[in-house]
């Protein structure tokens, strides 16, 4: 009579005690692709239908049990690692102050994974293709008759067989179910589409709105447009007409005394290094050494430098009259330039500084070393098991 | 009398079929909306548009409008606040506490409590939010990367808060939907108009009734009720905790959690007898939502009513019992103070008044019962005043006493949230099924196989 595909039979019954009965004897006669449907769950029916017992719960438990790890490694990372703060006296890692969020956080993920995952993972939804849905025999069920149905595709499945079997249960009305004509998809239809355009335009033109232009409005804009002058501003109150003010003469700013020995030659009787070589005052010096010093002077300051001829290379370090020099006439080089050695004052604290000559003084005693410099490098690699 | 009170009384009465409650349930999505409901929008909708103006002036002015200054900090909008989200805990505690004690005369207000949980929870959400007055910044209150490089702190009361409210109305939301997907495919085998099948489609998902769906959707109704039992009682615990963690006298007490959660369940449940009271009578579901289901109610409100008398006296017990000086001077101000007035309507209307219900004849009585519990919502709303603002208002520093008085501004935008709460549950009402039509079905008479033994 038609063409259509054949999905399976189905039966209406009038009450539970029969749909109940009904579904026993399908499944001891061994159908195993039928189902019961019914206005709501029917006690017993698991039963009937020889179901296996849901498998919901372990989504619930793993996602549950992510959601704690989750929180808790979360809350350590960010206030132990990212961004230690003492808060309150309590240790960085506050177990007691983290179990809420940790809680929240597990009920969130257990729930929205339980749910998600039967409605799509177990019950294959959103699914309003199904060949049962619209017929008049889901009208009935969903009122107060219970059906059941039999896909055709059961290896059992037998039209008149099935068909007597309804009889002899007691059915009030058997339906045949086909699948729907043309298999639509209702994705790529044209007026979807165009409702997904509209969507996405009206999503990023409010955004950008919002951000761009509605926050820089009033009220928005309050806690940036305040009655005091920012940097750069013209100002009628002065009568330079700056809103930025000069400091007042004399004043310098923290840590950058001048240099009191500015153009003179030697005065490395006032200069005295004030640095005791630690690891610390080393490593900074070499840092310092490496980044300002080396690309003329060379990585072992001996003159080789790295600009192929770009700047005239310098003397090597190592001669007698640089070793022979005081640390104080170092510092005095370094801070005040010399020949067209320019000045590194404004590059490095007076600090690091001294730091410098430090380490130039300890490349200069490796590049000369004696001895029994080298006896006591024995005696200390030896002391150190190497 | 010789009662046997072995014998269940029928959930359902008037011998309702199957049919005739979907029927009663669907009525009023399927009649257009008379006179009444029009007059009843508009009003909730005049409230909500009075709130929503002043709020707007609030935020183009500042809060400087409103009655907080020092030294009461925290005024209405906190009190509000705590007051709306314990009125959304009697929907959890009806759809997920009883579902668990196996309480079958849920079924019948469960969707409508569950309802007014998330429009409350809704209502409270908006106060912290607007309490900062840069509302438009509330994204800093959640963990996210920012150029800043600092994160919020994990260790702040303020910040459970956030996490709390927030899963909160998500778990409540879901879990109301869920009920609702089976009603959603009723409708629409139900409905013949093209665009409100396709809405019905839509939200349905594609349900068909099947047992083997059936059967894993009991099972996540279970999960999720033992997942929303302690999550309601976690959320009103944390609300105490913003006062409880603090030091200050009349806040800093290890009984808030239990109190505040008593309290929640208390106001809620009145909450939902005031309107339940009117929908029943409207949308005649008189034999759904029976006066045996509104009796049961007022018992709980009876008994956390007590809960709550009980807290109110050991909170006094214990700042004389402690003999912390500073303590003893804020219960007895609380009393006694300028803002006794406040204490004694929290007093007599959440303490004294609930005692009505020791009587079967005014636990049954529609109107009695009507005055009752709205007694109980104004001591609700009360309470939570006294403790925000009498605990603030005279601290260790008398030359910084004072005295608060809400402004219009206060007021106004407290019954324009009144206006939101009641516009949203009228739209309910003719929108959505107020009854859960598969859960009521359920539990009809002779719904369930008669053979024995299977449950």
């Amino acid at each position: 009579m038609n063409n259509k595909k054949f999905y399976g039979l189905t039966a209406l019954f009038n009450t539970p005690n029969e749909i109940i009965k009904a579904a026993k004897k399908l499944s001891s006669e061994g159908y195993t692709k039928f189902d019961v449907h019914t206005p709501y769950p029917l006690h017993g029916m698991d039963d009937a239908m020889r179901l296996k017992p849901s498998k919901l719960g372990y989504i619930t438990l793993f996602f549950g049990l992510s959601g704690a790890a989750l929180a808790l490694l979360f809350m350590y990372w960010t206030m132990s690692i990212d961004y230690p703060m003492v808060i309150g006296g309590k240790p960085f890692f506050a177990l007691p102050a983290f179990i809420p969020i940790a809680f929240e956080v597990t009920v969130l993920l257990a729930t929205l994974s339980t749910v998600i995952g039967m409605l799509t993972f177990f019950f294959n939804f959103p699914n309003n293709n199904h060949p049962l849905i619209g017929t008049d025999y889901l009208r009935s069920v969903s009122v107060d008759k219970f059906g059941i149905a039999i896909e055709s595709d059961d290896e059992k499945f037998n039209n008149t067989a099935v068909r007597a079997m309804f009889g002899s249960l007691g059915a009030v009305k058997v339906e045949e179910i086909y699948y729907p004509d043309t298999e639509t998809f209702p994705l790529f239809q044209k007026k979807f589409i165009f409702l997904l355009l509209t969507f996405a335009v009206i999503t990023s033109g409010t955004t950008y709105f919002v951000l761009n232009k509605l926050m820089f409005m009033q009220p928005f804009s309050w806690m940036m447009l305040q009655d005091k002058l920012i940097p750069q501003e013209k100002s009628e109150f002065f009568a330079d007409g700056f809103g930025m003010r000069v400091p007042v003469e004399g004043t310098i700013a923290r840590g950058h005394k001048p240099y009191e020995f500015k153009g003179e030659v030697n005065p490395s009787s006032f200069l005295i290094n004030p640095i005791v070589p630690s690891k610390e005052s080393m490593m900074l010096g070499k840092k310092k050494f490496l980044t300002f010093c080396s690309p003329c002077h060379g990585n072992f300051a001996d003159g080789d430098s790295r600009l192929r001829g770009q700047f005239p290379n310098p003397p090597t370090l190592h001669t007698k009259r640089v070793r022979d020099m005081v640390d104080g006439q170092i510092f005095h080089i370094i801070t005040n330039g010399q020949n067209i050695m320019a000045s590194y004052a404004s590059q490095t604290s007076v600090e690091e500084r001294w730091a410098i000559v430090n380490y130039v003084r300890a490349l200069e005693r490796a590049k000369n070393a004696t001895q029994s410099d080298l006896d006591e490098i024995k005696k200390e690699s030896a002391a150190n098991g190497k | 009398m010789n009662i046997d009170y072995t014998i269940e009384a029928p959930v359902v009465e008037g011998r309702l079929t199957i049919g005739e409650i979907e029927q009663l349930v669907a009525a009023p999505m399927e009649t257009k909306p008379d006179k009444k409901f029009y007059i009843a929008l508009s009003i909730s909708g005049s409230f909500l548009l009075f709130g929503a103006v002043l709020l707007a002036l609030s935020f183009y002015k500042g809060i400087g409008l409103w009655g907080n200054n020092q030294p009461v900090g925290w005024g209405f909008p906190i009190v509000n606040f705590v007051f709306w989200v314990g009125i959304g805990h009697a929907g959890t505690l009806i759809s997920a506490v009883l579902f668990l004690l196996r309480q079958k005369w849920r079924t019948g207000i469960a969707r409508f409590a569950e309802a007014m949980t998330i429009f409350a929870v809704i209502c409270a959400g908006i106060f912290p939010i607007i309490h900062t007055g840069r509302p438009w910044l509330a994204g800093y209150l959640f963990p996210y990367t920012s150029q800043h490089g600092l994160w919020v702190n994990f260790s702040s009361p303020l910040v459970w808060d956030v996490f709390a409210v927030s899963t909160y109305l998500t778990v409540s939301f879901v879990f109301w939907y869920i009920g609702l997907i089976p009603d959603f495919a009723v409708m629409r085998d139900r409905t013949s108009t093209k665009i409100k099948k396709t809405i019905y489609s839509t939200f349905s998902l594609g349900w068909r009734h099947s047992h083997r769906n059936w059967q894993h959707y009991e099972k996540a109704y279970m999960l999720l009720a033992g997942f929303a039992t302690p999550l309601v009682l976690s959320v009103h615990t944390i609300v105490s905790f913003d006062f409880a963690v603090s030091i200050l006298p009349g806040w800093h007490s290890t009984i808030f959690p239990p109190y505040f959660v008593a309290g929640a369940i208390f106001s809620g449940f009145a909450m939902v007898v005031t309107v339940l009271v009117f929908v029943r009578k409207i949308f005649d579901l008189e034999h759904i939502i029976t006066l045996n289901h509104l009796e049961k109610m007022n018992k709980v409100i009876l008994a956390t009513g007590m809960m709550v008398g009980y807290a109110y006296g050991m909170e006094f017990f214990i700042a004389w019992y402690s003999g912390v000086e500073v303590e003893q001077f804020v219960f007895v101000n609380r009393a006694f103070g300028p803002f006794a007035w406040a204490y004694w309507i929290m007093v007599s209307c959440n303490v004294l008044i609930p005692q009505l219900f020791w009587f079967k004849k005014i636990r049954r009585s529609v109107p009695v019962m009507l005055i009752i519990v709205i007694f109980v919502n104004v001591g609700m709303w009360f309470e939570r005043f006294v403790i925000t603002v009498t605990s603030l208002h005279r601290d260790f520093l008398p030359s910084s006493w004072g005295y608060f008085t809400p402004t219009i501004y206060d007021i106004g935008i407290l019954l324009g949230s009144f206006g939101l709460f009641f516009t949203l549950v009228i739209l309910f009402t003719k929108a959505l099924p107020v009854v859960s039509i598969s859960e009521v079905k359920a539990v009809a008479e002779g719904a369930q196989p008669s053979h024995g033994g299977t449950h």
